[in-house]
C-alpha cells in the first residue's frame, strides 16, 4: 500500500480568531504504483490536501501514511527528509529556480536529499523526457513545455514512491497537455510510482482509469 | 551541487546588485590593507630597532628633528656644527668610532639627498649586524660618490656616471658646477641610504659656497669657545687685497672654516653612550641622541595614533559597507520567498535554506575582501612613486601585513552576522504560503 490518508483534518485559523475547515478526509488509499486523477473545485483543498501528504502543512489530525511511515508522526526535519527522498512534486508553475539550468534544477532536489548529486542519472532522466540537448538551459530559456518536462524530471530525481502533481497541465497549451500528462504517467509507470494528480479540467482526470472527486470525500463543514 | 554552489548560483542570479554590494566592501578592505601596507612601512622605516651607531650628535634644538634629518634626510638641517667639534669628540675616551656628515644638497636629477662623509662612514653597518655590500668601491678621492641602490634605478646611474648638485635642496635653483663620479652602488639596505648619494666631505667642502666665511666662522668658534688663532682673527680684521672669497677656486680650506651637520658616533660601550650624550647635552653647544628614542617616540605619539584613527575610520567603511548587503541581502527576501519555499517543498531543511542565505552573505563579504586586497596593493603599487617623490619613503605594493590576514576570519564573521537576519527570514518561511505567491 502506498498511501493512506486516515480520518484527516485541516482548518485554517481567520484573523476574527475563528476557524475555517478544508480537509476532513475519513479514507482514501492508494495503492502502490496506482494513478489516481483527484478532480476538484478551485479553493476545494486540493492544494492544501497535497501540502499535508508531502508534510508541508500538518493537519490538525488524522493520519497520513506513505510506504507504512506515518509523516504526521515525524518532526519537521524528518518530515523535510522523507518528502525529499518518498515523494516527488510537479507544480502547476512548475516552480524551477531560474538561476539554474534545467540539469541543475534536477540536481537540486538530489542534492538536498542529501544522498549526494548523480549527474549521469539527471542527464539520464532529461534525456527521457526529451530535453537532451536542453540540458544547460535556464528556465527562461525553455517552452513552457520543456520547463514541466523538467519539473518532471526534478520529481523523479530520488527515486519517490509517491508523485504528488498539482494541476501540471494548467499552464501549459492544448497541444502540450496531453504530452505532459503522457510523460508523467509513462514515468510513473516506469519507475513504479503511485501517482495522485490533482486537476479541475474533467478532459485531463477522464485520462485516468481512477478518478477520485475531493467533494466525494472530503466534507469539511 | 552544493549549499555554496547553491548560494554562487544566488549570487550570480542577482548579479548587478550583489556586484555593488561586494564593491562597497571592497573598497573598505581596499583603503584598509593600503593604509596597512603603508603604515606598515613607515613603522618599519621609524622604527629601525639599531644603527650602526649609538649617538646622533647635532646642533642643539629637536631631538626629533636632529634624526629625522640625519638619519632619514626627510627634515632640513639645523645650524651646522665646526669641523673642529667633530675632532673634539673624535678623540673623546667613550668613542669608539666618529663620522661626521654633511648635509643639504640635492642630485640635480632625481633630487636625492647628498651626504657628505668619509670613508668611514660604510665602517658602520647600516643596522645591526649588516655590513654595507658596494658594488665597486667606496670613497677614496674628493669627488667620488657612492649611491644607494634606488638613486641607481631611478636615475639609471652606474660606476662611472657623473652628476652634479642642486645646493640647499630641490627648491634651489642654484646647481653647482662641480661634478662628482659614481664609483660604488650600494646593495639595497631597505633604509634611507637606499634613496642617498653618499659625496667624498672633502669634494663637499670644495664646492663653491660650501665653504663658511671667515668672519662667521671666527664667530661660530668663538660660539664653541674654541680658541681662534690670531692669524685668522687678522685675516678677517684685514682680508688681504684682491681675495675675494665669494669666488669658487680652491681655498685649502681651514679647518675652522669647515662644518658638518650631525655626527654618527659608536662608543666603546653601552654605558659610555650614556655618560656622552649626558656630556654633550649639558652643554649649551650641541644635542646627542640616541635616535631610537625619539623615533619611539615619533611611532607612539603620532604615527600609531595616525594609524588607529585611520584604520577605525576604514573599518566603519566596511561596518557601512556590510549594512548595505545587509539591506540588499534583506530586501531580496521578499522575492525569493517562492525560491526558498520551492527548495523546502524539494525537501531542504529550514536549516539548510538558513546556511545558504548565510553563506551567500559570507560569500560577497570574503569576495569583497579578496577584490579589496588585492585592490589595495594595487592602489599602493600605483601611490608609491608618489609617497616616494613626497616624501623619500619606499612604499613596496607587494609588502604584506600579518594584519591583513585577520581580515577575513573578521569578514567572515561580519558575513554571517549580516547574514543572521535575512537567514532567519529563510529558516521562518511558511512553504505552503510562499509557494501559494
Amino acid at each position: 500500500m502506498s498511501l493512506v490518508l486516515d480520518n484527516l483534518k485541516k482548518s485554517y485559523r481567520e484573523p476574527g480568531g475563528g476557524k475555517i475547515p478544508v480537509l476532513n478526509v475519513a479514507r482514501l488509499e492508494l495503492q502502490a504504483a496506482e494513478q489516481v486523477a483527484l478532480i476538484g473545485t478551485s479553493g476545494g483543498g486540493k492544494t492544501t490536501l497535497l501540502n499535508v501528504i508531502a508534510g508541508i502543512t500538518a493537519p490538525d489530525s488524522g493520519r497520513v501514511l506513505i510506504d507504512n511511515t506515518d509523516v504526521t508522526s515525524l518532526n519537521e526535519a524528518s518530515r523535510d527528509r522523507f518528502r525529499a527522498l518518498k515523494i516527488g512534486f510537479v507544480f502547476q508553475t512548475f516552480n524551477l529556480l531560474p538561476a539554474f539550468t534545467a540539469l541543475e534544477n534536477v540536481l537540486l532536489g538530489m542534492c538536498f536529499a542529501g544522498k549526494g548529486t548523480d549527474s549521469h542519472r539527471a542527464t539520464d532522466l532529461l534525456k527521457r523526457v526529451g530535453l537532451g540537448h536542453r540540458l544547460n538551459h535556464r528556465p527562461p530559456q525553455l517552452s513552457v513545455g520543456e520547463q514541466q518536462r523538467v519539473a518532471v524530471a526534478r520529481a523523479l530525481a530520488n527515486h519517490p514512491s509517491l508523485l504528488l502533481a498539482d494541476e501540471p497541465t494548467a499552464s501549459v497549451d492544448v497541444a502540450n497537455q496531453n504530452t505532459i500528462l503522457d510523460l508523467i504517467r509513462d514515468a510513473c509507470k516506469e519507475n513504479k510510482v503511485s501517482l495522485l494528480l490533482v486537476t479541475h479540467a474533467p478532459d485531463v482526470a477522464a485520462r485516468f482509469g481512477r478518478i477520485e472527486k475531493l467533494s466525494d470525500f472530503n466534507r469539511p463543514q | 551541487m552544493n549549499l555554496v554552489t547553491i548560494s554562487i548560483k544566488s549570487i550570480k542570479q542577482r548579479l548587478l546588485s550583489s556586484s555593488l554590494t561586494a564593491l562597497s566592501v571592497a573598497l573598505g578592505v581596499m583603503l584598509m590593507v593600503a593604509v596597512l601596507i603603508i603604515n606598515g612601512v613607515v613603522s618599519d622605516l621609524f622604527s629601525q630597532p639599531s644603527f650602526g651607531f649609538n649617538l646622533v650628535v647635532g646642533p642643539k634644538g629637536s631631538d626629533l628633528s636632529l634624526a629625522l634629518s640625519a638619519i632619514y634626510r626627510l627634515d632640513k638641517p639645523g645650524e651646522p656644527l665646526p669641523y673642529l667639534f667633530y675632532k673634539e669628540l673624535k678623540e673623546h675616551r667613550a668613542v669608539e668610532k666618529a663620522v661626521p656628515i654633511a648635509i643639504g644638497d640635492v642630485t640635480q636629477q632625481g633630487a636625492f639627498p647628498i651626504v657628505g662623509t668619509i670613508p668611514e662612514f660604510f665602517d658602520l653597518d647600516y643596522a645591526y649586524g649588516k655590513p654595507f655590500r658596494v658594488r665597486g668601491e667606496f670613497l677614496k678621492t674628493p669627488w667620488d660618490a657612492v649611491i644607494g641602490s634606488r638613486v641607481a634605478a631611478t636615475n639609471g646611474w652606474g660606476i662611472g656616471s657623473e652628476f652634479k648638485l642642486i645646493h640647499g635642496g630641490a627648491e634651489s635653483d642654484h646647481v653647482h658646477d662641480e661634478k662628482f663620479r659614481v664609483v660604488g652602488v650600494l646593495a639595497p639596505t631597505g633604509t634611507p641610504n637606499d634613496r642617498t648619494a653618499f659625496v667624498s666631505l672633502a669634494g663637499f667642502w670644495a664646492i663653491a659656497g660650501h665653504e663658511k666665511p671667515l668672519k662667521e666662522a671666527v664667530d661660530r668658534l668663538e660660539k664653541f669657545r674654541y680658541p681662534v688663532p690670531q692669524s685668522l682673527r687678522e685675516t678677517v680684521a684685514e682680508p688681504k687685497k684682491g681675495h675675494d672669497h665669494g669666488h669658487d677656486h680652491d681655498h685649502g680650506l681651514l679647518d675652522e672654516q669647515k662644518e658638518v651637520t650631525a655626527i654618527f658616533i659608536r662608543t666603546k660601550s653601552t654605558a659610555g653612550s650614556i655618560a656622552l650624550a649626558g656630556e654633550i647635552n649639558e652643554d649649551v653647544r650641541a644635542l646627542a641622541v640616541n635616535p631610537i628614542f625619539p623615533m619611539k617616540r615619533l611611532m607612539t605619539m603620532i604615527v600609531d595614533n595616525i594609524k588607529l584613527m585611520l584604520l577605525t575610520l576604514t573599518s566603519l567603511i566596511i561596518v557601512v559597507s556590510a549594512v548595505s548587503i545587509f539591506v540588499s541581502i534583506y530586501n531580496s527576501m521578499a522575492d525569493r520567498r517562492r525560491e526558498i519555499g520551492i527548495m523546502r517543498a524539494l525537501g531542504a531543511r529550514r536549516e539548510t535554506v538558513f546556511a545558504i542565505i548565510l553563506a551567500e552573505s559570507a560569500l560577497l563579504c570574503l569576495g569583497g575582501g579578496v577584490i579589496g586586497l588585492l585592490l589595495g596593493h594595487g592602489i599602493v603599487a600605483v601611490a608609491s612613486p608618489i609617497i616616494e617623490s613626497r616624501s623619500g619613503i619606499l612604499v613596496n605594493p607587494l609588502s604584506f601585513e600579518p594584519l591583513e590576514l585577520v581580515l577575513f576570519p573578521v569578514l567572515l564573521v561580519l558575513g554571517s552576522l549580516i547574514g543572521f537576519l535575512p537567514g532567519l527570514a529563510a529558516y521562518r518561511t511558511d512553504v505552503a504560503a510562499a509557494l501559494s505567491e
